[in-house]
């Protein structure tokens, strides 16, 4: 996996979470733009996390001094403004640390009446882009959008930029809408009492999602089909999890599902929609039945399952639906028409029920992971694969443990204000970008 | 003491039953064992769990076993505080374990348990030639050397066969399937039943794999995934073609396709106190209301080797006060075709159960749509200690499916012996 090929620069180890780590390994660089109103509330969430926090930019180039930089940019409202920007951010940005931040808080554009002021706002988009893309030794730079009324909702998503659980998300917007998060007494343990059910858990990502969400504190329900059972009994008594063998394509598969669940556990606050099939051929040479079965599977049977969990109430207020995409479905792929279809049909459905699930205090989400090194990616003829590792702004394939780390930080009771979003864990890959 | 209060029965975990020799042939049976643990133990979330108790056996079992279920949950994700014993009765094991674990619950000395069975004929226990094994031990004996070379002298070179299990009664030479076949003769049993009744079984064992019956119950073991015995298009014409293997000629009627084939498998059952149960949500399926155990004496002519549960079971109503058709459901192991069909038989026959059984009129009939529902032996395979708890789990089932109801659940086993049970739905 790790194979130097000369002039190619090797990858930088990036740096992932691991219990009992601070969220940042050294100081943190805040800032912002007059007329913002977070550089409070920011020092307040550093200072929990016992994180030393800086004010102003060295001149000089003091390389490592910055763990991230933060800047608050929901005040500007012009090009002008913008200016602050760049005096902050620019003698900063080469004082990262390796695996350093970059995180800018913004307004959403459209909640700019003013077109000078979405300009500006939509301005942080391209600036953030690129700097993500001028990112060196694993750091990254993702901004968020906060609309009016979900300033107090950012805690568990900044902690989530700034820690290692975002090691490959970079060049990323994420919008945060006016929602009530319910506490998070213990950060280390965010998902303590919160009952999860992962699909497709027997192995690859599903397992290190399994095993994120139960470290994180959760009691863990992991699926698969009945013939997959002893992989999924091996990943639930490896993770402390309980195995539930169903084929969740069958016809009485929702109805079935949603009755162990509220025998077993009443109701449920997280559920992952991971499972997941390929079925690859060009169009031309595309059966219908593998058309069919990879949407049946990818696309279908989270549909129905949603609308049981929804009609019968097995989601407990502060419930989250987290659905795996693929960039695939953003970007399109050679011989994917039918698995892109259906990962594309997932943002469609991820949208369309995201005002629903916001009426009963829930959110659902999608998470497009792009090239993750699991078995399905060894597979790959070898220049294929190693062009899908390197075409990134952090040159290497992502871990399916960067992905289970997103779905864990979306599954928090604190990720309220994330809601009918699509989150890219694909270290900024140029395609569908 | 505390009042009585029947055991509750929350689910079970079994290996899919393979053919001897065949994918299961190098696992032994602590493998095998451990395998259907850790699936029942990811099922219901019992990781590092400390039970009331596990008690588990197999009938054909080697030396080095002597602490086979201790040795099975030390390896398995259990607590290994939990204790753990052994049982051996035959095919009864299996149904013998889970009765023991429910009369502990019942009375109140454990609150929660497993009760498991395993089986293998494929790493079957092959012993020291017997007269070999006495000299060594006279060797092992002997206090000087010359002594001890005078007993190597008597080594022989026949000494080096050795001992291999046999299917079959010490007290009388016969398999066991020779003696099904005297049964089978004296009931009048025909091969067209018994290949009817086989046919049955496979297609009522393939329905239920189909519509996903298993889905909770089994987890694929070594790559299998559904019980290699299963012949989905089992039928008359296919049985028809095997020729007899038990019995006299002429009048022989018991093939390899209406009798169980050898067998490798695994099952546990869960059981605790109904407030167990609560505590962790976890659903109860039935209660196991009572039992019972008989054997007759088929060493002197009197009985058939495999007809002890026609006597157990008419014991067993009396006491509860019940008829032969107060059940929803019927579970008779099928050891042969023949076995099930005499013992319903037998049930019917006014002047056996009047002289043998000593019933003033006889138990009657049962509604054969409620027998074995889902199949049994003949198509799943019989590794002899976990069909018990393949039965009990799949009674227990349909019992929560349905809702309401009893099922009756009879195993015959070697030596003469008979178990039979009562299920009720939660």
């Amino acid at each position: 996996m790790k194979l130097k090929i000369p002039g190619v620069p090797s990858p930088t180890r990036l740096r992932r979470y691991a219990p009992g780590q601070p969220l940042v390994d050294g100081p943190v660089l805040v800032g912002g733009a007059p007329g913002g109103k977070l550089r409070d509330p920011i020092c307040e969430i550093l200072g929990r996390a016992g994180a030393s926090v800086g004010e102003s930019p060295s001149a000089v180039a003091e390389p490592s001094r910055w763990s991230a930089i933060i800047f608050d940019a929901t005040g500007i409202t012009d090009i002008a403004g913008l200016l602050a920007l760049h005096a902050f951010t620019a003698p900063a940005f080469r004082n990262l640390r390796p695996s350093g931040r970059l995180i800018v808080l913004g307004t959403p554009p459209e909640d700019c009446p003013q077109p000078k002021a979405a300009a500006a706002q939509r301005a942080l988009d391209g600036f953030i882009r690129s700097a993500g893309k001028e990112a060196r030794l694993g750091s990254t730079a993702n901004l968020i959008d906060i609309a009016g009324g979900a300033e107090d909702a950012i805690e568990s998503t900044l902690r989530f930029f700034l820690s290692g659980r975002s090691a490959y998300i970079s060049g990323q917007v994420i919008r945060l809408t006016p929602a009530t998060p319910m506490p998070t007494p213990d950060w280390d343990h965010p998902l303590r009492d919160r009952v999860a059910v992962v699909t497709g858990a027997a192995r690859g990502i599903g397992a290190a999602i399994a095993e994120t969400l139960s470290r994180d504190g959760a009691q863990v329900i992991v699926l698969d089909v009945p013939a997959q059972g002893a992989a999924l009994a091996e990943v639930a008594n490896s993770v402390g999890a309980i195995a539930f063998q169903i084929d969740i394509t069958a016809e009485d598969a929702p109805a079935r599902l949603a009755t162990y669940l509220k025998d077993r556990y009443g109701a449920v606050d997280v559920f992952v929609h991971n499972a997941g099939i390929t079925r690859d051929r060009s169009l031309v040479n595309m059966p219908a039945e593998q058309w069919s079965s990879v949407l049946a599977v990818n696309l279908g049977a989270q549909l129905r399952i949603n609308e049981a969990l929804l009609d019968q109430n097995v989601l407990r207020p502060g419930g989250r639906v987290i659905c795996i995409s693929s960039t695939s479905g953003i970007a399109g792929n050679r011989g994917q028409t039918n698995y892109a279809a259906s990962k594309a049909g997932i943002i469609g459905m991820v949208q369309a029920l995201a005002p629903v699930m916001a009426k009963g205090d829930m959110t659902i989400n999608a998470v497009a992971p792009g090239f993750i090194e699991t078995a399905m990616t060894k597979a790959m003829p070898f220049a294929t694969r190693e062009i899908g590792r390197r075409i990134n702004s952090l040159n290497q394939g992502g871990l399916p443990v960067d992905v289970a780390e997103t779905v864990a930080w979306l599954g928090q009771p604190g990720t309220a204000g994330v809601n009918g979003q699509v989150i890219r864990v694909c270290g900024q890959s140029i395609l569908g970008a | 003491m505390a009042d009585l209060r029947p055991a509750a029965i929350m689910g079970g975990n079994r290996i899919p039953f393979a053919r001897a020799n065949g994918p299961y042939a190098r696992a032994s049976n602590q493998d095998m064992l451990t395998a259907a643990l850790d699936g029942l133990v990811a099922r219901f979330g019992l990781q590092n769990a400390r039970l009331g108790e596990v008690a588990a056996g197999a009938v054909l079992k080697h030396s080095r076993d002597f602490n086979l279920t201790r040795e099975a949950v030390l390896g398995a994700r259990l607590s290994p505080w939990t204790p753990a014993y052994d049982v051996q009765q035959a095919c009864g094991t299996g149904l013998e374990t889970t009765i023991h674990v429910a009369n502990k619950i019942a009375l109140g000395q454990i609150e929660s348990g497993i009760a498991a069975g395993v089986d293998t004929a494929s790493d079957a226990p092959i012993a020291v030639n017997e007269d070999l094994r006495r000299v060594l031990l006279q060797v092992n004996r002997a206090k000087s050397l010359p002594q001890r070379l005078a007993l190597l002298r008597k080594l022989r070179p026949t000494q080096v066969i050795p001992e291999t299990p046999r299917n079959a009664e010490p007290r009388t030479g016969m398999s066991m399937g020779e003696h099904a076949a005297i049964t089978a003769r004296e009931w009048g049993i025909t091969r067209e039943e018994q290949d009817q009744f086989a046919v049955s079984s496979h297609l009522h064992l393939a329905a239920a794999w189909k519509r996903g019956f298993f889905d909770d119950l089994v987890t694929p073991y070594l790559g299998l995934q559904q019980d290699q015995n299963m012949r989905p298009d089992a039928s008359m014409e296919s049985l028809a073609r095997l020729k007899p293997v038990f019995g006299k000629d002429g009048t022989a009627t018991m093939t390899a396709g209406n009798s169980t084939p050898l067998s490798d498998g695994a099952s546990a059952v869960l059981l605790s106190t109904d407030e167990w149960a609560n505590e962790r949500r976890l659903p109860i399926l039935t209660h196991l209301i009572d039992a019972e155990t008989a054997a007759v004496d088929y060493v002197h002519g009197g009985e058939g080797l495999l007809m002890a549960p026609v006597y157990a079971v008419p014991r067993l109503l009396e006491r509860n006060k019940l008829a032969l058709q107060d059940f929803d459901f019927y579970e008779i192991h099928e050891a042969f075709a023949s076995t099930v069909l005499a013992t319903l038989k037998a049930w019917e026959d006014p002047s056996y159960c009047k002289e043998h059984l000593g019933l003033s009129k006889p138990l009657g009939p049962i509604d054969r749509a409620r027998l074995n529902v889902n199949g049994s032996s003949l198509a799943v395979g019989h590794p002899f200690a976990a069909t018990g708890g393949r039965i009990v789990t799949t009674l227990a089932k349909l019992l929560a499916q349905k809702g309401s109801g009893r099922g009756l659940i009879s195993i015959c086993a070697a030596g003469g012996q008979g178990v039979v049970a009562i299920l009720e739905a939660a």
